[in-house]
């Protein structure tokens, strides 16, 4: 895929985590899609907001904690976590009830920066219609 | 952008969520039980009303059919299309998003 087409895909998370696969199957997909060299975004809108809380202890309920893996996507050059706002305040959150997901710029000498960007409705809506491939999770 | 919605409005909350991001200009395709959805006099009757205001609204006609809701049901403005409409709406628009 060295000379392909670059698209820019987005993965819209809607769904709290442990609950049900879905979370867990799309940070799987993004993983597998980073292979490919491609554009890729993630959304965190509605209940999709709860995949991103600090301090996810999943030791009660016997499954593995994969909030630890959300920062090894800057590796795989996906730095583009687009947390809506609204569905956030809907459920009494805020950006510091977020865990911190950070990746190395290496155009600026491997700079930590934050993944997580807060982005209105409205905001996202725009985001959404410039993406050419969009996956609901 | 196409957007399509296959559940129930009053079971998910997948079409509230879909018509807060839809852009002006948009088109949204109602599928499988998101057909429930485009019926008069439901309680999200007024939140398409505003919708089709900036976008337009489509119900897939066998999905109806195969759960006895006549097209004489539908809210006015909503246009019935069959397959053949499904294609031609996913080759009218550069992206297509779906919303499970």
């Amino acid at each position: 895929m060295s000379e392909g087409v670059i698209k820019k895909f987005m993965y819209v998370n809607r769904k709290p985590p442990y609950g049900t696969v879905y979370a867990l199957e799309s940070l799987e997909v993004v993983l597998i899609g980073a292979a490919f060299d491609q554009d890729v975004s993630l959304a965190f809108i509605g209940d999709g907001v709860y995949q991103l809380t600090a301090g996810q202890s999943t030791g009660g309920i016997g499954m593995k904690n994969f909030s630890p893996t959300y920062n090894a996507l800057g590796d795989y050059d996906i730095t583009k976590l687009y947390v809506e706002k609204e569905s956030l305040e809907e459920r009494g959150l805020a950006i510091d009830d977020l865990m911190e997901v950070v990746y190395e710029d290496e155009d600026e000498d491997y700079a930590e920066k934050p993944s997580i960007r807060l982005v209105s409705r409205a905001e996202l809506a725009d985001i959404m219609a410039e993406q050419d491939v969009l996956l609901n999770f | 952008m196409l957007h399509t919605v296959n559940k129930s409005p009053f079971e998910r909350n997948s079409l509230n969520t879909c018509l807060g991001l839809v852009k002006p200009g948009s088109a949204v395709l109602l599928i499988e039980d998101g057909v429930v959805g485009a019926i008069k006099g439901t309680a999200i009757e007024d939140q398409l009303i505003q919708a089709m205001q900036s976008c337009k609204l489509y119900v897939l006609g066998p999905d109806l059919a195969a759960r006895g809701l006549a097209e004489d049901k539908l809210l006015d403005g909503i246009q019935v299309v069959d397959y053949g409409g499904f294609v031609d709406l996913v080759a009218e628009h550069t992206s297509v998003q779906s919303w499970l």
